[in-house]
């Protein structure tokens, strides 16, 4: 039987689809993993209720669980209490900013419904604070569009939930 | 749970899974013809997550009438006289504005409802909400943003908005309406009373509709009849489009 450190480290080399630097462990959505007798149970969580990556990484997990030999484990999804952009990890957040995605500035939305002054996002590439908001909305859910201003360079950020 | 409390809280999940499903795919109908890419990626992304909300309420509905129905069997097997969507989510899309308003109006309703039901006594419905209200609170940012934009532009984007907001204002009562069965479900707290959040709404829209230098319509003559499957002509075309490959090839599997 597996013990729990080895299904953690074997979560540590499933990637996020979209974001291929990021771990599922990472990114904070493997909520449990719970061992005993009758086998392994993981609880994993959606980032976005409609985000259609959350059933490829269902079946990322499930690919490696089989690769490494684990028998017997179910996969549940848990949506409460709901994932917030502060379950990534501090390594995730290091990650993502390499990759060329600014990591979350603060851990949930704004709740002003006009945003006059959107929060200051710093550029992943020259750090400069000089950027603008293109779009709320980007190439996947998690993410909102933006431009520097100083290096001219477009970049995803990873937005706050 | 008794027969009649299980009915009440059967259609009133259906009508919220039943809403956004049909507003979802109201809006997936702008992929591919954004006014711009951004835009256009912001509504497809809008539309992902009322779907990811239609499949959280149609699961539950499924379970809580408890005839095995999954969410796909309430979705692509039920025919017009079984949908409970509320009207103005299944108008046609119209020019942007037009979505624009339509999404506004509809978005700030859901804000209040899911804020109200982050207390609801039943676990799931709470779940959902919690979920839920994180994403509307950015639908709700884009549209209020669009309508303060297009009201406070030029001639032109100032009369479409208000030309919009004009005609679909007869289709906001019925985002109100409770059914008899409702009140078995307030009396348990599972749902707010519908006033409080209309009071909410009307505070909210009020704010953007008049800071965008647009009048509130003082049309009265009201559509209702959502949740009583009572619809106009759009929803068949709707489902036609989105049922049809589950008609013609039954049990199709992805």
């Amino acid at each position: 039987m597996n013990t729990k450190e080895q299904i953690w480290s074997f979560l540590d080399e499933v990637m996020d689809p979209e974001i291929p630097v990021l771990s599922v462990r990472d990114l904070g959505i493997i909520r449990n993993v719970e061992t005993d007798a009758a086998g392994t149970t993981v609880t994993i969580t959606p980032t976005y209720t409609g985000c259609p990556a959350t059933h490829i990484i269902e079946e990322d997990i499930r690919s490696k669980l089989k690769e490494k030999g684990v028998a017997n484990f179910t996969i549940k999804t848990n949506i409460s209490p709901a994932w917030t952009t502060d379950w990534i990890s501090e390594e995730g957040r290091k990650k993502l900013k390499i990759y060329g995605i600014a990591p979350p500035e603060e851990s949930t939305p704004d709740k002003s419904l006009v945003s006059n002054k959107p929060k200051v996002v710093h550029c992943p590439r020259c750090h400069s604070a000089n950027t603008d908001m293109v779009s709320f909305f980007g190439s996947t859910p998690c993410k909102a569009l933006y431009t520097c201003r100083d290096c001219k360079e477009p970049f995803d950020y990873f937005k706050c939930l | 749970m008794n027969e009649n409390f299980k009915k009440a809280l059967f259609d009133y999940l259906l009508w919220m899974g039943d809403t956004t499903l049909v507003l979802g795919h109201r809006i997936s109908e702008w992929c591919g013809h954004g006014p711009i890419l951004e835009e256009d990626i912001a509504l497809t992304n809008i539309a992902l997550d009322l779907l990811g909300q239609a499949r959280m309420y149609l699961t539950y509905a499924g379970e809580v009438e408890g005839k095995g129905r999954t969410e796909d069997d309430l979705a692509y097997l039920r025919d017009v006289m079984d949908y409970k969507n509320s009207l103005l989510v299944e108008q046609p899309n119209g020019d942007f504005a037009f979505t624009i308003v339509r999404q506004f109006l509809f978005t700030a309703f859901s804000y209040h409802l899911q804020d109200a039901l982050l207390s609801s006594s039943d676990e799931r419905i709470r779940s959902i909400a919690e979920k839920a209200i994180k994403e509307v609170t950015y639908h709700l940012r884009h549209s209020s943003d669009w309508v303060t934009r297009l009201g406070d532009g030029t001639e032109e984007s100032h009369q479409k908005v208000q030309d919009a907001l004009n005609e679909a204002w007869m289709f906001t009562d019925d985002l109100f309406a409770m059914l008899p069965g409702d009140k078995l479900l307030m009396d348990e707290k599972i749902i707010p009373d519908f006033k409080i959040i209309r009071r909410k709404w009307n505070d909210t829209i009020k704010g953007v509709i008049e800071g965008a230098a647009l009048k509130l319509p003082t049309e009265t003559y009201m559509m209702n009849g959502g949740r009583e499957a009572k619809h106009t002509e759009h929803l068949g075309y709707i489902l036609a489009d989105m049922q049809f490959l589950q008609r013609a090839y039954p049990g199709a599997k992805w």
